[in-house]
């Protein structure tokens, strides 16, 4: 299992370069850069403005730049933002923090609902029950994010429960732990409840399926005819076989959460990954775009590494399969 | 002539879909002594598998499937039986082995829990679950059970696996043990090994066995009696020896044709013509 881990791990490596590398190539091909705007203003000299690109390497062919940038990587610099002006690096651990918080608050949200709902759905399959939650599900999936939460904020804005906007409050820094884990908390309900929803649907009809198909499996039938009660044959017998996909999907949806979170972030104005990206974007910032665009596939390759650890928890066929467990 | 311990009378059994009623069964009638053997035969769709699943309501519910007729297991109606009353005769008193055993124990549960899973149901005042689990795996010929009650399904061969559903099934020493085409799935040598085994535990036990295949060499060494089923219906019953040596319908000396004897030459393959049988 550790020899899978590390093996999974060093897989990623070689993709990161492949990202970085792409990500200089279409930095290349896309007009202008970080001091377009700047050239625009006639009152700055031209040896400014060659000083500034020798300063950020803009000078050098996108190539070099690759490489330049790379041999300061390995070393864990991932370069300087140009409009924050501070390291990449640094900017990119809060930032990682706030929605991986977001990401995952969203799913736990969402998987409390939806597992019991997709499965009392399979149990009451072609009820009414079944047949309205399969419309909301539906619902919900096709909502767009960005209407939901401008619903969501004129709904908050209006009752003032709660906080809008941001990660914390003003006076965070001078509350105790616990009052600053619920400031955190409640700064997080309205765009982990946005992001959460519409995912919903989508755990909601996944679980329905796969505990369908898992009620038809013959070890149920065995189960039944020991004897056992209903409750015990659907709760433990098929439950506990039907939540296997549901993990190996996790790592896929995940990915759904953190593009999802873009735009989730971006109208609640919360300071993660996605904000991040989207203000370097159309800065050009050529280096934070970079770095976030591989943090964010960094996460979800772990996510999907975090995924498959699970589910050879929870299966024993595949956790004493490839000579994983000995 | 004394009572048996399971008699089924004008048995019906129809499956409701959007396509149409399908009749599955279409009112039978057996019993079981007690300590008896009764062997099924007929061809794979005729009804078997569902009459077995019906003597304790194992059938999906109405409107699904609908089931008709009288079932009685030593005296009690199993028709008219409350669903907790049904839970003590299924796998206490009747018990079932399935023909797939690869795929009729639960994959994510080792096989020691799932016997213990039916001794605490049935057998609560056990206190020790753990030696009777060795105990019941000993019985049926697995080696270091010890250590395979930590084993999980897939770790086991067929064969091992099908013990395994063997010991589960006696563990609550039912009276009754449904064995629904047992070795269909298994290599041949298996097979006889299995066999052997089942032979074995109803010298032991003396309970009776429903035994549903359509191998007419396990019948003949094997059961007491025998009926054969065609489209929903028995269309023959007897004693083993009198149905083998005079069978009386011609779907029955159909599928007895079907058999090659040993040291018999024949001439060419015998195969069943449905439409002039089902005249
Ligand atoms: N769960 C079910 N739903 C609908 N039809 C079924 C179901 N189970 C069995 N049947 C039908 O009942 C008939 C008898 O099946 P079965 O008892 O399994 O035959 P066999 O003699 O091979 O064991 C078949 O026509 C089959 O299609
Ligand atoms: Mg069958």
């Amino acid at each position: 299992m550790i020899g899978f881990i590390i093996r999974r791990i060093l897989a990623l490596i070689p993709m990161l370069l492949g990202i970085a590398f792409l990500m200089f190539l279409l930095m290349s091909l896309t007009p202008g850069d970080f001091l377009t705007p700047i050239r625009m203003q006639r009152d700055i000299s031209d040896e400014y403005i060659q000083q500034l690109e020798r300063q950020f390497g803009l000078d050098q062919h996108w190539t070099i730049q690759y490489f330049l940038w790379l041999k300061n990587a390995v070393q864990f610099d991932l370069g300087y933002s140009f409009a924050y002006k501070v390291p990449v690096a640094e900017l990119l651990g809060e930032r990682i923090f706030a929605t991986v918080l977001l990401a995952i608050s969203a799913m736990v949200f969402a998987w409390i609902i939806a597992i019991p709902l997709g499965m009392l759905a399979a149990i009451k399959k072609g009820s009414i029950f079944d047949r309205l939650s399969s419309i909301l599900a539906f619902a919900a999936l096709s909502m767009p994010e960005f209407f939901l939460g401008l619903i969501a904020v004129y709904v908050v804005a209006q009752t003032g429960i709660l906080p809008i906007g941001g990660f914390t409050s003003i006076e965070h820094d001078y509350l105790p732990w616990f009052a600053q884990v619920i400031d955190i908390a409640k700064h997080l309900i309205l765009p982990a409840f946005v992001l959460g929803v519409g995912y919903i649907g989508y755990v909601m009809r996944i679980m329905r399926s796969s505990f369908i198909d898992t009620m038809h499996a013959e070890f149920v039938k065995t189960a039944r005819a020991k004897g056992l009660s209903e409750n015990k044959v659907m709760f433990k017998h098929v439950l506990r076989n039907a939540i296997n996909p549901m993990i190996s999907v996790f790592g896929l949806t995940f990915s759904f959460l953190l593009s999802g979170s873009l735009i989730i972030e971006i109208v609640f104005s919360y300071p993660g990954l996605g904000n991040l990206i989207y203000f370097a974007l159309i800065r050009e910032d050529q280096f934070l775009v970079i770095g976030s665009v591989m943090m964010s596939c960094t996460v979800l390759v772990i996510c999907n590494l975090i995924a498959d650890i699970l589910l050879a928890w929870s299966d024993p066929r595949i956790r004493l399969s490839e000579g994983g467990a000995e | 002539m004394e009572t048996p311990l399971l008699s089924v009378k004008d048995l019906r059994i129809q499956f409701n879909s959007r396509e149409g009623v399908n009749e599955a069964v279409k009112g039978i009638n057996f019993d079981i002594e007690a300590g008896k053997t009764l062997a099924v035969v007929g061809e794979s769709g005729s009804g078997k598998s569902v009459s077995a699943m019906a003597l304790t309501r194992l059938l999906p519910k109405p409107p699904i499937c609908e089931i008709n007729g009288q079932v009685h297991y030593d005296g009690q109606d199993v028709m008219a039986m409350s669903s907790a009353d049904l839970r003590h005769i299924r796998g206490k008193e009747i018990a079932y082995i399935f023909q797939e055993p690869s795929v009729s124990l639960n994959p994510v549960f080792t096989i020691g829990s799932q016997i213990a899973e039916a001794i605490k149901l049935h057998m609560p005042h056990i206190k020790d679950v753990n030696a009777h689990i060795i105990d019941a795996l000993d019985k049926v010929g697995i080696r270091d059970a010890e250590k395979r009650i930590k084993d999980y399904p897939h770790q086991l061969s067929g064969g091992m696996q099908q013990r395994v559903m063997i010991a589960m099934a006696l563990v609550c020493e039912p009276r009754i043990l449904v064995a629904d085409e047992p070795t269909t799935a298994l290599d041949v040598t298996i097979q006889a090994q299995i066999m052997d085994l089942l032979r074995e535990v109803r010298e032991r036990t003396g309970m009776a066995i429903l035994l549903i295949t359509h191998n007419f060499g396990i019948v003949n060494h094997f059961a007491d009696d025998v009926a054969v089923m065609f489209r929903g219906e028995i269309v023959e019953r007897g004693p083993v020896d009198q149905v083998l040596s005079k069978p009386e319908h011609p779907y029955t000396q159909a599928l007895l044709d079907c058999i090659p004897r040993l040291g018999e030459k024949r001439e060419r393959l015998t195969t069943i013509d449905h439409d002039k049988l089902a005249v």
